[in-house]
């Protein structure tokens, strides 16, 4: 049914460090792999190799430009997949029963066997989530890799889900966030992890956690300029006497002409 | 929102053949016989019509009947059940009506109860939507309904309750936009929200996910230019609410009046369907850096 659970026993979900991210796509990547091959209709693609490509992904990394009211601004990488929301307002919309949240782990899924492909769950979640299969027709969304967590066939250190397993900067953590005392929650207490769009009333499970402040920046190399040895601007003995020559011959331009 | 030809047909024809449907079902006009059997084809051919163009936009048309499981937290499922229940009870009444020439009373009212509570529950699916904020207001029903009692009155050639009727969805149409134009602003979403990143400075969207487009795009993300938005506000204004209300006051109009002002109605109403969906912006534009707020 698509009533949401009163409460579920675990909080299973991502915490995503937005000071680590690089914005390599690997994440992207090893999703739409793991989640084409594995659990569920593929996610495929139109006209991969033409001129206007497009297709599903469950999780993207969008780069996003900060602008201080002073200093210079920041780069940073976004990447976004299902929140597997407390409150989704996914699931509730659902006319069919196909979009449910698990009542043991929090996690939200599709059945894709019962799904009509409505659309109706992608037009309530307000994080872009879901994306309907072209082809298939059906719903996709994050599954939080549960053909992964608790595969036993899989080296325990495959059972985390695929983005994590990829991520080369280790900034995606895995874990159970309703336990206050897992790493993902101590992660998020010490870091400030937030919530996207808290004002939407999703109650997201999955937390960001915000770029640290740079301590880096280009005013501070500044300081440190006035004792770094000059760099010789005339040239003198031979090589000064070559650069003037060169400069005085039929056709040759001068530095100031050529910058 | 992608303004899909499929939701724009099946929101305008069932509103105005579940509002025919009410009033027939009040007894207004009290029809029976051949004139009957003419007024409930018209009827059911929109408001059948309607939801089986509402079924052309899904991946899988054949599970449709899942759609009847979830009364109990979605309005899409309430609105299958309330459209068949209603769709049932006026047929008995209809049936009466043509052949028996008889009209069921208490059958017609439970219909024409059922009709209002369709085109609400229709009206619903939209309003629920925190992700839309244009729609997500008291006054997204009370345009669908407006606009459904006003249609199903010209329809039933109730020509003063309709001009009446039209004046009021008039009012509340403009007052949609308006409250519309302002509902993104108000609503506290915004890049800032969005990204969590707003406390260092101002946020930009730099570069999208991919180079290409996607489904998120294509379906959330239509953005109409102010001019256009105006132009087609007026022809909404003139031809769906002006120019049948100036036709319905005519005194002892011609029966081809009141046809063309159906005619005229039914025109203003799509290109004003057509606004309602590609003016809405769903919230996910902003992780696009394609939304102004």
């Amino acid at each position: 049914m698509t009533d949401l659970p009163a409460s579920t026993d675990r909080k299973l979900g991502l915490v995503i460090d937005l000071d680590t991210c690089v914005g390599c796509h690997a994440c992207v990547i090893s999703c739409k792999g793991w989640n084409t091959e594995n659990y569920g209709a593929p996610l495929s693609d139109a006209d991969a190799y033409g001129g206007d490509p497009s297709g599903t992904f469950l999780n993207r990394v969008h780069s996003y430009e900060i602008t201080p009211e002073e200093g210079p601004a920041q780069l940073v990488h976004f990447p976004k997949s299902c929140l597997h929301c407390e409150d989704a307002p996914c699931v509730t919309v659902c006319p069919t029963g196909a979009s449910y949240k698990r009542s043991e782990d929090g996690i939200v899924l599709v059945n894709e066997d019962a799904c009509i492909g409505c659309g109706l769950c992608a037009w309530a979640c307000p994080y872009g989530a879901r994306e309907l299969d072209a082809l298939e027709g059906v719903m996709k969304k994050c599954t939080l890799c549960v053909d992964r967590i608790y595969n036993n066939t899989l080296p325990e250190i495959d059972r985390v889900p695929s983005c994590v397993r990829t991520c080369p900067a280790g900034a995606r953590h895995f874990g159970d966030l309703g336990d206050p005392d897992s790493d993902v929650s101590q992660l998020v207490a010490a870091r400030g992890g937030m919530d996207l769009m808290p004002e939407q009333g999703t109650k997201p499970v999955n937390k960001y956690l915000p770029p640290r402040p740079k301590q880096d920046r280009a005013e501070d190399l500044d300081s440190l300029a006035p004792y770094l040895a000059p760099v010789a601007e005339d040239q003198s003995g031979f090589l000064g006497w070559l650069d003037k020559a060169l400069d005085r011959l039929p056709g040759a331009r001068s530095d100031e002409e050529m910058s | 929102m992608h303004p899909a030809p499929s939701v724009i047909i099946f929101t305008t024809f069932s509103g105005l053949g579940f509002g025919l449907l009410l009033f027939l079902g009040l007894g207004l006009p009290p029809v029976t016989g051949w004139v009957a059997f003419f007024l409930y084809a018209i009827a059911y051919a929109c408001a059948v019509g309607g939801l089986l163009a509402s079924t052309f936009h899904l991946g899988h048309p054949e599970r449709a009947l899942k759609a009847f499981t979830q009364w109990r937290t979605s309005w899409l499922s309430r609105e299958a059940w309330l459209s068949v229940a209603a769709l049932l009870v006026m047929g008995i009444y209809a049936f009466a009506a043509v052949f028996l020439d008889t009209r069921l009373t208490p059958v017609g009212i439970l219909g024409a109860a059922l009709s209002l509570a369709t085109v609400s529950s229709t009206s619903m699916i939209y309003a629920q939507l925190k992700t839309v904020p244009r729609w997500h207001h008291w006054l997204t029903p009370a345009h669908m309904l407006g606009l459904s009692l006003a249609g199903g009155a010209l329809l039933a050639g109730q020509m003063t309750v309709a001009a009446a009727l039209l004046a009021v969805a008039a009012a509340v149409q403009v007052a949609h936009w308006q409250v519309g134009d302002s509902a993104l602003a108000r609503s506290g979403t915004n890049l800032a929200s969005a990204t969590g990143l707003g406390a260092p400075g101002r946020v930009r969207a730099f570069e999208p996910p991919h180079t290409g487009t996607n489904y998120l795009l294509r379906e959330f993300v239509h953005v109409v230019g102010r001019r256009h938005s105006r132009k087609l506000r007026l022809i909404a204004l003139t031809f769906g609410y002006g120019l049948p209300v100036v036709l319905l006051v005519i005194p002892a109009a011609p029966h081809l009046l009141g046809a063309l002002a159906i005619l005229s109605h039914l025109a203003g109403i799509l290109a004003s369907r057509w606004l309602f969906f590609a003016e809405a912006e769903h919230v996910v534009g902003l992780y696009y850096g394609k939304r102004a707020a």
